[in-house]
């Protein structure tokens, strides 16, 4: 998630307007880079804005797939980290755990906001939406198997009848050696 | 973050190993000890020399003690074992007290400043015979000597090493010896007896070589009765035995002169049996009759006299000798609430050397014993000072008409306890005088504080000590929200009833009871147990809780029982009833009425059942349950164990509608020639037990067979039955059993070859731990048997369990035959137990701990995780994590888990625990001659915070946070704002 956020996000450090089509290298400090000329991009005004829209949109839809399949990475590392965790219940194995199970919740909390960069007419982002939840998921339950492998989950019979109370006996019967 | 360092948090305290020791300034925060030395047999003053003044006493409970005489306290104390009954004790060269016990074959002397043994002799004789002890100036071969009667033997022992000087034995079959006199400034010694009870015997044998240098006979038309009292030294009186004939025997050089005097000739009225009274006053003696007590003076050649006649409860103490040839004796008698003390010269009865009148607290019954010391005034006159022994076996010293001291040495001899919960505070309830004012609390916490800081002097550290030991809260009269605050309700062997103060061990009331008071219906009364009567929580909050004392007119089984009720709060003995019927047990049925009154069933000697309290409203609800209730008896003499149901209503000839006859179910006859029943032990009955389930290692759940009629019963070879190492171990072996006492159906059976006892055993839950001695590996060994119910076992489906769908929790009946599997293991143990008990908490949450009563006298708690049948050598990982440790052989003694520290509980003979509300904390009372009280956590005080937490500085550290905070926000604020005006 950090990752997606540093990319795309609006704390961006450089980027390369694509689309931009003025011919007067001038207008921008930097030098345009060697081979690159402007006097190539000549076409009508029409086509250009619209080839810069095409650009756009299928730039943004190639970036919602590369975030929703960010977790997925995110997923190995989990499942690596668990591994190294072991199955005993201690800081480490349950810090592990807890933050594999917070990290697609909080995600998945935010899914709107990490699509909100891509969010265009023409861009369908239904599909990197559902990649991007089904892999949170993944990761959610990736870390409730490890939670009931630590032992946390009420999943066997021990957990439901630990604090049953003994049965009530019928009977009483009392004595002993007499005084 | 947050989450992470709640965890962090949780691990480090859970991962810390719980400590049980205490350190040195806990001790006497919680717990108290107290210690006595019983009844007081005899005594004797040591007031001659200069230094501390004090009293050596021997007791009924084999104790030889010397007490400082003016404060009662013990300088030192040594118990003899139970079969070292001590006979005779005296003071010789005025540094060692001389004790003969043993039946007279065992002499010692110990040093009196600090209690050492400086010798010991062993004596012994042809045959078995009374034991006299007499100290005297005699000098034999440079050593002050003691002549020593024992086993028919008469011995002279060296005072310096206990060398016996020379010895000359009475091996006459039929020969009584009565009296060692020794008449003072001569060196022969006169050995006064009977022979085939009508010959009255005298040897006169040279003290210097043990040389018989005279022996006379003379017959006796009728027959002695047992005691002789010595008139002079050349004189006795005896009774023969139809106690109606007086016989005074003077034997002055020999020659044996007797003359008898009917008893009727010196009393108007016929007096019926009389009974010489054991006393050394010259020319004064006592008969006691059923009546009076009258005393005898004899005036010349046997004629005798009578002084006076007493019907009060009189008491006579030995002769005293003050001065060259005056003796002086002391009387005892009772006045209504007062006791007369009078001090008389022997030779003149009618004037008085002192005569006192003392108030007597009621509750201390009847003067038993008497004993009296003098000291010179200034005005060179004669003080004398009386140690009285009274009923309850308390001891008093009277000096100048008052009370210098008492010690309640009832208390050394408890047969059993109960407790009782204080009142309620409420605003009427004045507990004033005991609370704080504001300033002393922060007077208080302050001094804390900087004992928390290291900013405390040494006169700091002693006040903060002191504070803590004498806390108010502690000792208050009202309930507490912990429950530490309770009465421990005990009941003595002389029939009082003490009502001791959990906080700190002060008597809050005793009371001597009626019902157990000697009388003309019931002439030897004992106290059997105690049992809680009336424990008001809910309905009947304004009535006082009171407790059952049962009684009995008589040691046999068929005697009639005696109960009394006693109002705990108070003490008042509010209900005592003499009843109809024998006691042979008392069953507390698990019903109350609506004044929360238990309901009792007495079972009588003839197996009818008696149910009490007798009203209506009781027979109502026992009516409800009557086909429920049960009975069982053990009979550990014939080796059977019976089980009985109620019938119907008696079929006496009285009706009676809270009588019911006994019908018998089953019975379990062990077979006589190879085992006997030797210990039997049962669940408590207030024993909470908080789950069925027990979770073992990978999730899986085995399910406790918890039932309250379940009855531990250990048998051994009846040959085995005698001490350890009388048998081989191939003769020898122990069986237990586990019973259902509801159909007698046994559970399980296990034998222990090569083992012995003696057995004892704890029952709690679904386990029984069980302690004897293996013959062949020489050791002793702890047992346990864990008990599970195999029928529930297959309850393992997740969603029944979920929505509820099982049966787990429905009322069971012990004619379901539930399949029962078991699991045991044994162990070794290093010591040999007194006592074992088991921790209880209120619900039962706690782990548990065991409480043994070591031989040593202390209390050792042990882990009962040390003893789990499901140790192995090797635990598997799950099996770690499930707390089980590694097999080992042998049980630990961890010496920080004494919980009686560095104390002793002498004599120890039960360990009582008793839940607080606390869950984390047990109370455990340990009696025997001592008394010893304290909180134990087995887990830790988990649920409070410890005693010595600074509340101070929690406080401070708060207002310090609070005082950055505010700061840090002005600081803030005015940067901002400095920020926005740039």
């Amino acid at each position: 998630m950090e990752k997606g956020k540093g990319i795309m996000g609006s704390g961006r450090r450089w980027a390369v307007d694509f689309s931009d089509n003025s011919t007067a290298p001038s207008s921008r400090d930097i030098p345009d880079p060697p081979g690159f000329t402007r006097a190539s991009v000549d076409q009508d005004d029409s086509t250009v804005s619209r080839q810069k829209k095409d650009a756009e949109s299928n730039w943004k839809a190639q970036k919602a797939w590369e975030v929703a399949q960010a977790p997925f990475k995110n997923l190995l590392m989990m499942g690596f980290m668990m591994w190294m965790a072991g199955n005993t219940v201690h800081l480490f194995s349950i810090g592990i755990t807890f933050s594999a199970l917070w990290q697609p919740i909080s995600a998945l909390q935010g899914v709107g906001k990490v699509f909100e960069p891509y969010k265009d007419n023409k861009v369908d982002l239904l599909g990197p939406k559902l990649l991007f939840i089904a892999l949170n998921l993944g990761g959610l339950a990736l870390g409730v198997w490890k939670l009931n492998t630590l032992g946390l989950l009420p999943t066997h019979a021990s957990d439901w009848v630990s604090s049953l109370p003994p049965a009530q006996e019928v009977e009483y019967s009392g004595g002993g050696i007499p005084l | 973050m947050a989450i992470m360092s709640f965890i962090f948090a949780f691990f480090f305290f859970s991962s810390l190993q719980p400590i049980l020791s205490l350190y040195e300034d806990q001790v006497g925060l919680m717990d108290w000890h107290q210690q006595y030395i019983g009844k007081v047999k005899q005594a004797v003053f040591h007031t001659h020399k200069t230094g501390r003044k004090r009293v050596v006493a021997s007791t009924e409970q084999n104790i030889i003690a010397t007490l400082d005489l003016r404060s009662g306290e013990i300088f030192w104390r040594h118990v003899l074992g139970p079969n070292d009954v001590v006979d005779g004790i005296d003071i010789a060269l005025g540094k060692y007290v001389i004790t003969l016990s043993s039946g007279g074959s065992i002499l010692r002397a110990w040093n009196l400043p600090d209690g050492q043994m400086v010798w010991e002799s062993s004596l012994h004789g042809p045959k078995h015979s009374k034991s006299l002890l007499l100290t005297t100036n005699l000098i034999i071969e440079k050593d002050n000597s003691l002549i020593v009667f024992s086993n028919g033997r008469l011995n002279a022992v060296s005072c310096i090493d206990g060398e016996v000087l020379w010895k000359k034995d009475f091996e006459e079959e039929s020969l009584e010896v009565q009296q060692v006199i020794q008449p003072p400034g001569s060196d022969f010694i006169y050995v006064v007896g009977f022979a085939a009870s009508s010959q009255f015997e005298t040897y006169k044998i040279n003290a210097k070589n043990g040389e018989l240098l005279k022996h006379e006979s003379t017959a006796f038309s009728g027959r002695f009765s047992g005691e002789v009292s010595l008139v002079s030294s050349e004189t006795v009186a005896a009774l023969d035995s139809t106690g109606s004939i007086l016989l005074t025997i003077s034997f002055h050089n020999g020659k044996i002169s007797s003359q008898q005097t009917p008893v009727s000739n010196l009393l108007e009225d016929s007096p019926g049996l009389a009974v010489i009274i054991h006393s050394s006053v010259t020319g004064i003696f006592a008969i006691k009759t059923d009546a009076a007590t009258i005393f005898i003076r004899v005036i010349g050649e046997g004629k005798l006299e009578v002084v006076e006649k007493t019907n009060h409860e009189t008491v006579v103490s030995d002769a005293l000798s003050i001065s060259e040839g005056q003796q002086a004796f002391a009387l005892v008698q009772h006045a209504g609430s007062n006791i007369h003390l009078t001090v008389k010269p022997a030779h003149d009865w009618d004037s008085n050397l002192l005569k006192e009148s003392i108030k007597m607290d009621q509750q201390r019954g009847f003067v038993h014993k008497v004993f009296i010391n003098n000291y010179i005034r200034t005005d060179r006159s004669h003080g004398f000072r009386a140690l009285i022994v009274m009923e309850d076996h308390s001891l008093l010293l009277l000096q100048q008409g008052a009370i210098v001291w008492s010690r309640e040495d009832g208390l050394a001899s408890i047969i059993d306890v109960t407790t009782s919960e204080l009142p309620v505070e409420k605003a009427g309830v004045s507990v004033a005088k005991v609370e704080l004012n504001l300033f002393e609390w922060l007077k208080g916490h302050v001094l804390k504080l900087k004992g928390t800081l290291m900013l405390a002097t040494p006169e700091d550290i002693a006040a903060i000590q002191y504070m803590r030991l004498k806390s108010s809260e502690k000792s208050k009269m009202t309930r507490d929200h912990n429950g530490f605050r309770k009465l421990l309700i005990a009941l003595t062997r002389a029939g009082k009833l003490f009502a001791l103060h959990t906080g700190d061990g002060r008597i809050v009331w005793s009371h001597l009871l009626q019902s157990l008071h000697k009388s003309e219906s019931c002439r030897q009364p004992i106290g059997l147990n105690l049992h809680q009567w009336q424990v008001p929580h809910h309905h009947a909050l304004d009535e006082n809780p009171s407790v059952l004392v049962v009684g009995r007119c008589g040691p046999s089984s068929d005697a009639l029982g005696v109960l009394s009720l006693v109002d705990s709060y108070t003490g008042k003995e509010f209900s005592s009833l003499r009843l109809v019927h024998s006691v042979a047990q008392v069953i507390p049925l698990p019903y109350t009425d609506s004044t929360e009154q238990r309901l009792h069933l007495l079972i009588d000697a003839d197996k009818h059942a008696h149910l009490y309290p007798k009203t209506p409203e009781a027979i109502d609800i026992f009516q409800s349950e009557f086909s429920n209730v049960y009975w069982y008896s053990v009979d550990d003499d014939n080796g059977i164990i019976k089980g009985y149901a109620l019938k119907t209503k008696c079929s006496g000839n009285v009706a009676d509608e809270f009588c019911f006859d006994s019908r018998e179910l089953w019975s379990i006859v062990l077979p006589s020639e190879s085992e006997k029943i030797i210990t039997t032990a049962t669940r408590k009955l207030n024993e909470a037990v908080h789950t069925q389930a027990k979770l073992i290692a990978d999730q899986d759940v085995m399910y406790k067979y918890i039932s309250s009629n379940l009855l531990f019963v250990a048998t051994v070879a009846p040959k085995a039955s005698g001490e350890i190492g009388s048998v081989t171990p191939e003769e020898s072996w122990l069986v237990v059993y586990l019973i259902d006492t509801v159909t007698g159906r046994v559970l399980h059976r296990m034998t222990h070859h090569g083992s012995q006892g003696p057995v004892q055993a704890v029952l709690s839950e679904n386990w029984v731990v069980y302690h004897y001695f293996n013959l062949r590996a020489h050791r002793y060994e702890m047992s346990v048997i864990e008990i599970y119910d195999q029928s529930r076992a297959d309850n393992k489906d997740v969603w029944k369990l979920v929505v509820g769908n099982h049966n787990l929790t429905s009322p069971v009946s012990s004619y379901s035959r539930a399949e029962v599997i078991t699991k045991s293991q044994s162990y070794f143990f290093t010591h040999s137990l007194k006592a074992i008990a088991v921790t209880l908490t209120v619900k039962g949450i706690t782990s548990k701990q065991l409480l043994i009563g070591t031989i040593g006298d202390q209390v050792l708690a042990l882990d009962k995780r040390f003893l789990d049948p499901r140790r192995s050598v090797n635990p598997t990982q799950a099996e770690r994590e499930e707390g089980i440790i590694p097999l080992t052989d042998s049980l630990p003694i961890i010496p920080q888990s004494y919980i009686t520290h560095s104390l002793r509980v002498e004599g120890l003979q039960s360990i009582i625990t008793v839940a607080a509300k606390l869950e984390s904390t047990t109370l455990v009372f340990a009696h025997g001659l001592d008394l010893f009280f304290t909180h134990y956590a087995p887990s830790r005080t988990y649920d409070s915070l410890t005693e010595d937490f600074s509340y101070a500085l929690l406080l401070i550290t708060i207002v310090a946070l609070v005082a950055a905070i505010f700061v840090t926000w002005i600081l803030s604020q005015r940067k901002e704002l400095q920020d926005r005006w740039r």
